[in-house]
């Protein structure tokens, strides 16, 4: 029992993490491919700040009268990790904008035929 | 005063040089500036490869805090070699990007391609500067965004989906290594690399490192384009502008190459990475089926970039093999494929771009019959193509000997035929190229026009590459003794423990 | 009670994300993306990184659906039956999936204050960085000085991002002559939209100098900041947008924002210290640190609010012209 109370977070988290790669790589429409993406790295986002926690800190933030603090550091990285994915994001959906343009489709399956991309 | 900081400019100079691109906001300048700082952070790396090779390993504390608990960068003769490859190429293909985007690029976008140019040299030399392994995260980033533009900004409309493929699988791949460092970090508390080999040790076997360790693996070996990972390699490299493709196949894909070797050598350590998990023997059976799978889909191209993109997949396979081979002498010859292969697929794409811009096509028919209209583009493409199949006096004969050498030096014949068999493909996909220029007339494409030389300033950094080729060829000192000090560096850990043993 | 709150957030997670597997209306998967950014913020407030949550809730909730919404107004909003067999995909996620949870078996204890990520490196940053740093918000301190290149690499991706963008979809020209667009039969939305606008920026303001005492900084006040001109522009039309804040002047300030911040590095370097060391930025260690602080976060602050605005006027752009033909 107290092994699934250590461990729940983590495998839930590994949960969801699949479902947004599921998303990324069984998705047909490109748009839908960046949106799983974003549902992958979120929820491993979600792993790194698992590990920061500590049982009864508060927020790394110094005040009075508090002694434990989660730890900051991986805080820190996924702040980082946030910027770096929404950027990619951005140049993701640029490209799914010029390909409909170019194009005149963004799902998968339909340039297929034209020649095997993606 | 800046000798200290030496180790930080090669990325802090061109990282300040994009957004002055911006500012500068003509083309022209910014092509200036951006071939300036790129010769300067060239020269800086061969300073700083000859000091590693005098003083051993270079370390620099940013913001003034030691490691672990700030961010180091630490150069070695691995980094610094790799380095002075990826500046220099840099450099002369930013010469070369002159004339070659004017034709393959619009205007308004000639700014934007220098700035992305030097953001992704920025990622390039921080992943090979750098001593943590996040940061190296973030820096695999900057060069990795800046490629899939570079890569859209082809003429093509195919590029648009070619950068989206690469950027989905690059940006899976890269989640992956954060997969892999938050498991290292959980398990050691740091994300110091030399931190982190030190606390590794204690965990031999540890089924969260275990994973961390495969993922990082995979995610790498998405951005290294290792076969089956590397689907998103050919239409990216075939559809960029040259000046894009002669870059990135001689430098991205070979920084990828050596953060496996860095993650493997440095922080894992071979006993861990071949010994507890036997790693060794599935890169070696992937570098294998890369070399004839990517070969022979070489060899069935028609377009001559797709013909060298598949290719760099065979000759990454290669460099994969020298690292499965587990010992100094096999890292020492991949070291040394990762530096002479970016001198001639540098050369390659480079002479694919000039008759790009002389005949307007790239498809193998284009070739025919230019031997005789462009004979210094075509005996440039001949010399580097005899590199990458391993002829004698060229840099390409110097690292598959080594790995001829390294393979029998463990009894592997097998494998060592295999090399040379891979060899022979390599005549065969660049043989067909030489005979359509050589030996036939000139096809529909090319009849009637007037071809033309290549402009000087595409052929000078084509020729410097093929000289450097043939220079590195016969006087191998300087490269030899940086590989073997590299190789033996990353390995001493190993010769530790066989000593031991 | 914090641990109960943890699992229904990840319940609910669970059923978005398993929801958006399913569904093929785009927009519905958009609108499920923004929820499922929110619950993760929620989840990271419930596991004390503050900084984080605000990050995400602007980013993820706010930014990118936007750029969703705005690329689905392009694309077009249904996804088509796809003719692929999904073995492949569910077999590979399946492994993924196992090798996770192996890896997860010999993981430290969630929670746990005897971590090793909790003993090594970490404690210096929450015992000694108040008195070496000399501000309360430790992930501010960490982020700005401990690792300030980790963030100038941050701030040099939001400015490779939007040269990206620009290179792809180009900004859009002032124009004059279409200057009254937007939602002109919407008094109300104009009304209070003119009323919360400098509410938004004086938050953004707030949010860029406080951060070194609570949640907040550069990056956050950059989103914001960009959120209120968004809003400005979806209300009274992008021409009247780009009349207050020129696309070019745009362009120039992402540039700037990542000089700013290289460049008080290289301050350092003139005055023989490494790289990014902001102690010699003042006699006094901490003062220099401080100083060094706030012209980073104002870099950060500078690059992210003009690349997000680059960005979405980028997108804005596309959509117009579309509206147009």
């Amino acid at each position: 029992m107290s092994f699934i109370v250590d461990h729940y977070n983590y495998w839930i988290v590994v949960l969801l993490m699949m479902m947004g790669f599921y998303v990324v790589i069984a998705a047909n429409n490109l748009v839908k491919k960046i949106v799983g993406l974003n549902i992958f790295q979120t929820s491993v986002f979600m792993m790194y700040i698992s590990i920061g926690k500590v049982n009864g800190g508060s927020a790394p933030i110094a005040a009075e009268g508090i002694t434990t603090y989660s730890n900051p550091l991986p805080h820190v990285l996924i702040l980082t990790a946030i910027v770096v994915g929404v950027a990619t994001t951005a140049v993701g959906l640029a490209l799914v904008v010029r390909i409909k343009r170019a194009y005149g489709t963004v799902e998968e399956n339909e340039f297929e035929d034209k020649e095997d991309l993606i | 005063m800046f000798a200290q900081h030496l180790p930080v400019l090669p990325i802090i100079l061109p990282l300040m040089a994009a957004p002055l691109c911006i500012l500068l906001g003509r083309s022209h300048l910014a092509w200036l500036l951006a071939t300036l700082v790129s010769a300067l952070s060239f020269v800086i790396s061969v300073d700083v490869l000859l000091t590693t090779l005098e003083q051993g390993v270079l370390s620099y504390a940013i913001g003034g805090w030691q490691p672990p608990w700030g961010i180091e960068i630490r150069i070695d003769t691995a980094s610094a070699m790799i380095l002075s490859a990826v500046t220099g190429i840099s450099t002369l293909v930013l010469v070369y990007a002159k004339e070659s985007i004017a034709k393959e690029v619009d205007p308004s976008q000639h700014t934007l391609f220098y700035t992305a140019h030097l953001l992704c040299l920025t990622g390039l030399s921080g992943i090979l500067s750098t001593g943590d392994a996040f940061n190296l995260f973030v820096f695999l980033e900057i060069s990795s965004l800046a490629t899939y533009t570079l890569v859209s900004l082809g003429s093509d409309k195919r590029c648009l989906t070619a950068a989206f493929r690469y950027l989905v699988m690059g940006t899976i791949g890269a989640t992956f290594i954060l997969i892999g460092v938050g498991m290292l970090y959980m398990k050691t508390g740091t994300l110091n690399m030399i931190d982190l080999a030190d606390r590794i040790a204690e965990f031999n076997g540890n089924r969260t490192l275990k994973t961390g360790l495969a993922f990082i693996l995979v995610g790498v070996s998405i951005k290294l384009a290792l076969f089956p990972l590397h689907m998103w390699l050919p239409p990216a490299y075939t559809h960029a502008p040259s000046a894009v493709s002669a870059f990135l196949a001689s430098t991205a894909t070979k920084v990828a190459v050596y953060v496996m070797v860095r993650f493997i050598f440095t922080i894992y350590g071979a006993e861990f990475v071949f010994h507890t998990m036997s790693m060794d023997i599935l890169l070696l059976a992937l570098a294998i089926v890369a070399i004839f799978k990517c070969s022979f889909m070489a060899t069935v191209q028609s377009n001559v970039k797709t013909v060298l993109a598949y290719s760099s997949v065979a000759q990454i396979g290669y460099m994969i093999l020298g690292i499965s081979l587990v010992s100094s002498v096999g890292l020492m010859a991949g070291l040394l494929h990762i530096f002479n292969h970016a001198l001639m697929k540098g050369a390659l794409f480079m002479a694919v771009g000039a008759v790009l811009l002389r005949t307007g096509s790239v498809d193998i028919k284009a070739f025919q019959g230019l031997g005789k209209q462009m004979p210094l583009t075509m005996a440039a493409f001949t010399i580097a193509g005899l590199s990458i199949i391993g002829v004698p006096l060229t840099a390409g004969f110097v690292s598959k000997w080594y790995l001829v050498t390294a393979a029998l030096e463990q009894q592997q014949w097998v494998i060592a035929m295999l090399v040379l068999l891979g060899s022979l493909l390599a005549i065969i996909y660049i043989g067909r190229i030489l005979e359509a220029a050589y030996f036939k007339e000139p096809s529909e494409l090319t009849a009637g026009k007037d071809i033309k030389e290549a402009p000087m300033l595409m052929l000078v950094p084509m020729w410097v590459l093929v000289i450097a080729n043939i220079y590195f060829g016969i006087d191998t000192s300087l490269t030899l003794s940086a590989a073997d000090t590299a190789a033996q560096l990353l390995t001493q850990s190993m010769t530790e423990i066989e000593a031991a043993q | 009670m914090a641990e109960i709150i943890d699992l229904v957030l990840l319940g609910m997670l669970a059923i978005t994300a398993f929801n958006i597997i399913f569904i093929k209306d785009l927009f519905t998967v958009v609108m499920l993306f923004g929820i499922y950014s929110f619950l993760s913020a929620l989840i990271f407030v419930n596991l004390d990184a503050v900084d984080v949550a605000f990050t995400e809730a602007a980013v993820g909730a706010g930014i990118s659906t936007v750029l969703m919404l705005g690329t689905l107004a392009l694309t077009g909003r249904k996804e088509k039956a796809s003719s692929h067999k999904t073995i492949l995909p569910l077999l590979v996620v399946c492994v993924t999936g196992a090798a996770l949870i192996y890896g997860t078996l010999d993981m430290p204890l969630f929670g746990d204050p005897d971590n090793p990520a909790h003993q090594h490196v970490a404690p210096r940053y929450i015992e000694d960085s108040p008195q070496e740093i000399g501000i309360p918000n430790m992930v501010t301190s960490v982020l700005a000085s401990y690792r300030a290149f980790d963030t100038l690499g941050e701030t040099a991706v939001v400015f490779a991002a939007a040269i990206g963008v620009l290179s792809l979809l180009g900004l859009p020209k002032r124009d004059r002559a279409t200057i009254q667009s937007g939602l002109k039969s919407h008094l109300v939305l104009r009304v209070v939209a003119k009323m919360i606008i400098p509410l938004i920026v004086l938050f953004a303001l707030y949010v860029q100098f406080h951060g070194d005492y609570g949640p907040g900084g550069g990056f956050q006040a950059g989103v914001i900041a960009a959120a209120a001109l968004i809003l400005y522009a979806l209300v009274f039309g992008l021409p009247m947008a780009t009349h207050v804040v020129p696309p070019r002047v745009l362009k120039a300030l992402a540039a700037l924002g990542v000089l700013i911040y290289a460049g008080t590095g290289v301050v350092s370097l003139f005055l023989s210290a490494n790289f990014l060391d902001y102690s010699v930025l003042a006699e006094d260690p901490v003062a220099g640190q401080h100083i060094g602080i706030i012209a980073i976060e104002l870099g950060v602050g500078i690059t992210v609010f003009a690349a997000m605005l680059c960005i979405f006027y980028a997108f804005a752009g596309q959509t117009e012209r579309k509206n147009i033909q």
